[in-house]
């Protein structure tokens, strides 16, 4: 089994985990947790497939390599982002929760303030 | 030259994963937070100060020798104050579990 | 089976261990810890796959940055965590295992059939390589050859931080983001915010400069700036500044601003939107960099300190 085919798989594990975090898990910060393991498996895609590209002295292709800097920065902002709207939600509801009939009945508890 | 070379590095780099590996029996056998802190800071800064002299007689030149000494320096900045923090935290809020 | 394979086959191991810790584990914070153990065995995955310039962003900004963001929020939401609700019901859950597992396993089975020989534009990076007249191939992608992604991920950038700010109440609006940390001045935290930024910043430029011939550039080394500014902001030795002011602003917009301005040049006087004149490429992509590494350490200290809470004032 070489490095590709090892980290392979790990990575096609690490997107099956994610998604079944991200739709499973009730929390909404376990979501953003579970949707970033699920890129950080696409993104060690990009690393396999630029590893077995490996050519003119590189043993990595640089391009996969570059566009996954690029993700892995943007995915940064987008969990920021997320994080944010969480925190505000938290703020103006009291509760974290995205089912919305809980959310209706913490909003007219007046103790869930 | 280059066998003493590497009999320096598979001694220190030996030793580093010996004091890596009590630290981290210490982290997970000790009963609470004050002595696995203890066990973790401890050993592992003296381990990666083996892997560091270890690594040391493999490098290029004086930079790059002068570069990896101080990221153990870093790291023992860092994980000194971090250590501190977590057992002032623990200590304040009374758990210590 | 070589010494290399078996550490590769271990490491893959730890990694899918943590994923399944973190998704698994009841307690959200311990969930978080795990993600950061998680981050930075990544970055040893991307090492062992010969992408060190990846690695290096993987571990400040995914496993780093990413986490510190992640347990800021874990803390502030802790007490939520008893009265969330409960899970979706068995149907669902099996459901989502069923279709997680089979997307996992279509995934396995590219992985293991994927064309022979591969493709691979390494060799047209190495025959263009002369244009730009650095040697780290990498940089030589985000900064030439691909560099329209990256202005627009500096916009994207941009866009959170608007989106961000956005969510400030009416009483906060341009105010300061963030709580005010409050430290022991004579601590043991603001002693290390006074001793390590000078050697973090040095090290940050570092990174920089390196990034033409080595791994490394704008944002490995934006992060560690990044990172800096936090640590005497969590210390208590400077505030957040309001995100009303001006300077502030105009750092946001200096390096999407230049590389804009730089790609509307090529356009005017080259042959295409950014294409650089061969003699002063690299002045002026070294130039652009400068501007992005500023406008990545203040966006990314930014996110982190999140939406403004307090007004200016106070």
């Amino acid at each position: 089994m070489s490095a590709v085919t090892v980290f392979g798989l790990c990575a096609a594990a690490a997107v099956g985990l994610g998604l079944y975090g991200l739709i499973a898990n009730p929390q909404p910060l376990r979501k953003i947790i579970a949707f970033n393991l699920l890129g950080s498996g696409v993104f060690l895609m990009f690393g396999i497939v630029g590893r077995r590209g490996a050519a003119a002295g590189f043993g990595n292709d640089p391009v996969p390599q570059a566009l996954v800097i690029t993700g892995v920065v943007v995915a940064f902002s987008a969990t920021a982002l997320a994080i944010a709207l969480l925190l505000r939600l938290f703020q103006i509801a009291g509760s974290t929760t995205l089912n919305s009939r809980a959310a209706a009945s913490a909003r007219s508890d007046p103790s869930g303030h | 030259m280059n066998v003493a070379r590497d009999i320096i590095t598979v001694a220190g780099v030996s030793a580093g994963v010996f004091f890596f590996f009590a630290g981290t029996v210490g982290l997970l056998r000790f009963p609470d937070t004050l002595t696995r802190l203890h066990a973790l800071s401890k050993a592992d800064n003296l381990g990666l100060g083996f892997v560091v002299l270890g690594l040391l007689p493999q490098t290029g030149g004086l930079r790059d020798g002068l570069k990896l000494i101080s990221i153990w320096m870093f790291v023992l900045l860092a994980g000194a104050t971090v250590s501190q923090l977590i057992a002032r935290t623990a200590r304040q809020s009374g758990s210590g579990k | 089976m070589n010494i290399a394979t078996v550490f590769e086959i271990a490491l893959a191991a730890v990694v899918l261990g943590l994923a399944i810790w973190t998704i698994a584990v009841p307690d959200t914070y311990s969930a978080t810890v795990g993600f950061i153990a998680y981050g930075l065995l990544v970055a040893l995955i991307w090492v062992r796959l010969d992408a060190v310039d990846v690695a290096l962003t993987e571990a400040a900004i995914g496993g780093g940055l990413g986490g510190v963001l992640l347990l800021g929020a874990a803390a502030r939401l802790r007490d939520t965590e008893a009265m969330t609700t409960e899970g979706p019901s068995l149907i669902v859950r099996l459901s989502a295992a069923i279709l997680s597992a089979s997307i996992a396993a279509a995934l396995a089975v590219t992985i293991l059939l994927l064309p022979d020989p591969a493709p691979t534009l390494a060799p047209a990076v190495v025959a263009n390589a002369g244009a730009t007249g650095m040697t780290n191939p990498v940089t030589n992608v985000l900064m030439a050859f691909r560099g329209m992604d990256t202005m627009l991920e500096k916009v994207v950038l941009l866009l959170a931080i608007v989106g961000v700010w956005s969510l400030a109440s009416d009483q906060a609006w341009g105010g300061r983001p963030g709580p005010r940390h409050q430290a022991d001045p004579n601590g043991v935290l603001a002693f290390l915010a006074r001793l390590l930024p000078p050697a973090g910043i040095v090290v940050g430029i570092y990174i920089l400069w390196t990034g033409a011939d080595h791994p490394g550039g704008a944002f490995q080394g934006g992060a560690v700036l990044a990172s800096m500014w936090l640590l005497v902001i969590m210390a208590g030795l400077v505030d957040t500044p309001p995100v009303r002011s001006r300077w502030l602003r105009l750092i946001l917009v200096a390096g999407p601003g230049l590389f804009l301005a730089v790609g509307l040049g090529g356009l005017c006087f080259g042959s295409a939107f950014l294409a650089y004149p061969v003699a002063f490429a690299k002045p002026l992509i070294l130039s652009i960099e400068v501007a992005m590494l500023l406008t990545i350490a203040t966006t990314l200290g930014l996110l982190l300190a999140g939406a403004p809470e307090r007004s200016a004032e106070r």
